[in-house]
């Protein structure tokens, strides 16, 4: 005797729908391999390339009680499917960056407004956010970045055109960068 | 250092099957789906005040057991005697449940397997993550303290 599909699923959405989750999470399949979606009633609020460690990280940031809600993870998977299918080019899905530190969310903030398909450098992500000497602190908020591929981290690259680095692998950093058809000069 | 406690989605997948097993041999299988809903609903309710991750086995089958006891005192009618091990005609488990409220966890569990539900030493252990002889320490210190209480 073992739980049921159904029974299973059951529990997990009376959980979501009696509020008594602090993140709900699922597994979405993409191009660039199986990424760990979070999202909390503010919105989408962390997307993990390694889902046994940003289990992890949910649960330390947000509070224990994070559980896999399909449901709730259905808004986030609709743009997602539709950005690697090339049909978006812009997310519209609220975000919750509620713990994310004040210098990073000016950051981060500042990042998304980085048009899909273009490159910027380090550099001039802290000249705009009025740090222009800050490259490497603004490198350490990309490391950092809670939700990557729709806060567009892939998209910030080394003065020289080097790639430089990604949380996710600088070969998923190169697909992001392909997909969206961005020039680059070096790799 | 006492082990943090783990994302609920891990404590769900590690014990749902055990949990949903136990509830079907106490209520039934018809029943047992209800009882596994509200024994994992409790158990979230609960979660954020644990303070470590140990005997997560033995607290939520805790938890299950109190559960199967709500359900059996909905369902028996006045009178009819009950299924559970008893020792004066009444559910050893019913005198239990207000009473083991303030023991150390471990104790409660041992206590409450041993003397609600008739589990065996060995089962208690492997519940509680220990050996029988811990799990016959557990339920005979928890019964002493309870004794101490009951004469204060």
């Amino acid at each position: 005797m073992s739980v049921s599909e159904d029974l299973d699923l059951r529990f997990r959405e009376a959980a979501a729908a009696a509020g008594l989750i602090d993140a709900a999470f699922d597994l979405a399949d993409t191009p660039i391999g199986t990424l760990l979606v979070a999202a909390t009633d503010r919105g989408l609020c962390q997307i993990s390339f390694d889902a046994d460690r940003g289990l992890d990280e949910l649960s330390r940031t947000f509070g224990p009680r994070v559980l896999r809600v399909p449901r709730k993870i259905d808004p986030a998977r609709r743009e997602l499917d539709e950005y690697f299918e090339g049909r978006r080019t812009a997310f519209e899905l609220p975000l919750d960056v509620s713990h994310v530190a004040e210098f990073n969310r000016v950051v981060l903030d500042r990042l998304a407004l980085v048009p899909y398909g273009q490159v910027t450098t380090y550099g001039t992500l802290a000249a705009e956010v009025g740090h222009p000497r800050a490259a490497r602190a603004v490198g350490g908020v990309m490391n950092r970045n809670p939700i990557p591929i729709v806060l567009p981290c892939h998209r910030v690259i080394g003065a020289s055109g080097s790639l430089t680095g990604y949380g996710g692998g600088l070969h998923r950093k190169r697909a992001l960068l392909e997909l969206e058809g961005a020039m680059l000069f070096s790799s | 250092m006492a082990a943090a406690v783990p994302p609920f989605e891990r404590f769900y997948e590690a014990h749902s099957t055990e949990v949903f097993r136990f509830l079907g041999r106490r209520v039934g299988r018809d029943r047992a789906e209800d009882a596994f809903q509200e024994t994992f609903l409790r158990a979230l309710r609960a979660y954020p005040r644990l303070e470590h991750g140990e005997h997560l086995r033995a607290w939520v089958l805790t938890i299950a057991s109190r559960i199967v006891l709500d359900d059996v005192r909905r369902r028996r009618p006045e009178g009819e005697l009950p299924e559970l091990a008893t020792e004066d005609e009444r559910p050893a488990f019913e005198e239990l449940a207000p009473l083991t409220d303030e023991l150390p966890p471990k104790e409660r569990a041992a206590v409450v397997l041993r003397y609600g539900y008739d589990l065996d030493y060995q089962r208690i252990g492997a519940v509680l993550g220990s050996s029988a002889e811990a799990a016959r320490q557990a339920a005979s210190s928890g019964v002493r303290r309870l004794r101490r209480k009951e004469l204060s």
